[in-house]
């Protein structure tokens, strides 16, 4: 999420919008932009809707024991469809900013 | 009879593996090559192994009292049980993934969703597709799914 914002213009420079998505309330998701200085879109989807259609349910992984979202990535273009994901195999290891980027630059 | 001394590599080596195991999430995890690959606390590790040999063979060296010996063999059990639960949370359980088997591939239609955003107000992903960015259509949006903090 650091390394997002970190490289926000250059995801604006290219056309993409970053939209951070998990089961946190928009309030909690507030104080996290707040306290991080995140400036991009947060979305709280704590009904698991767009997580559980995605098919990235992680059951009972929560600090209450609750269901949360696996770390995933999508890019998707204009017309809604995807173009590019990254289901990482290790919760510490996630896509890179200058690897979207690059995918990025080849969407119409 | 030898006076007893303080066996230090014993107990710096318990405190650098402590620091070893909490710097992966509390630090290293910031940079990318640190934390797609835990180098550097693999490599505070080592050293840590290597104070813990020096440590044992000195608590078991010729003179030294049968207390500092089993405070030493606490103290190196306590280290080898910090290493144990890094490889843990570093290399196992990190990988207790589900499988996501039906996930939106490359070239399938994103399912579409309407959510709350921090103040509230229901955003839908045709909507942030659709809408410009500084002014200039905006060409995608990159989801980015993630644990939550609470």
């Amino acid at each position: 999420m650091r390394s997002i914002q970190k490289n926000l213009d250059q995801f604006n420079a290219v056309g993409i919008r970053p939209v951070a998505i998990s089961v946190d309330s928009p309030e909690e998701s507030r104080e996290l932009c707040q306290k991080a200085g995140y400036t991009f879109t947060f979305l709280s989807d704590p009904d698991l809707e767009a997580i559980g259609r995605y098919d990235l349910v992680h059951k009972g992984q929560g600090i209450k024991g609750h269901d949360i979202s696996r770390p995933a990535e999508f890019l998707i273009d204009s017309t809604g469809t995807v173009r590019w994901r990254m289901l990482t195999e290790n919760i510490w290891v996630r896509a890179r900013p200058e690897q979207i980027l690059e995918v990025a630059k080849a969407l119409q | 009879m030898e006076k007893p001394r303080f066996n230090w590599p014993i107990w710096v080596s318990l405190v650098l593996s402590i620091f070893a195991f909490l710097s992966y999430p509390l630090l290293f995890v910031n940079w990318p090559v640190t934390r797609d690959f835990p180098w550097a606390n693999i490599a505070l590790f080592v050293v840590a192994a290597f104070l813990l040999v020096v440590g044992v063979r000195r608590a078991f060296a010729p003179g030294r009292r049968r207390l500092s010996k089993i405070f030493s063999s606490l103290g190196a059990l306590l280290s080898v049980l910090v290493l144990g639960m890094f490889i843990l949370v570093a290399f196992i359980g990190s990988r207790w993934l589900p499988a996501s088997m039906r996930a939106p591939q490359v070239s399938q239609k994103a399912p579409a969703f309407t959510l709350n955003d921090t103040n509230g107000k229901p955003v839908s992903l045709s909507e942030l597709v659709l809408q410009p960015i500084n002014g200039k259509p905006a060409k995608g949006v990159l989801l980015i799914f993630y644990r939550g903090y609470w």
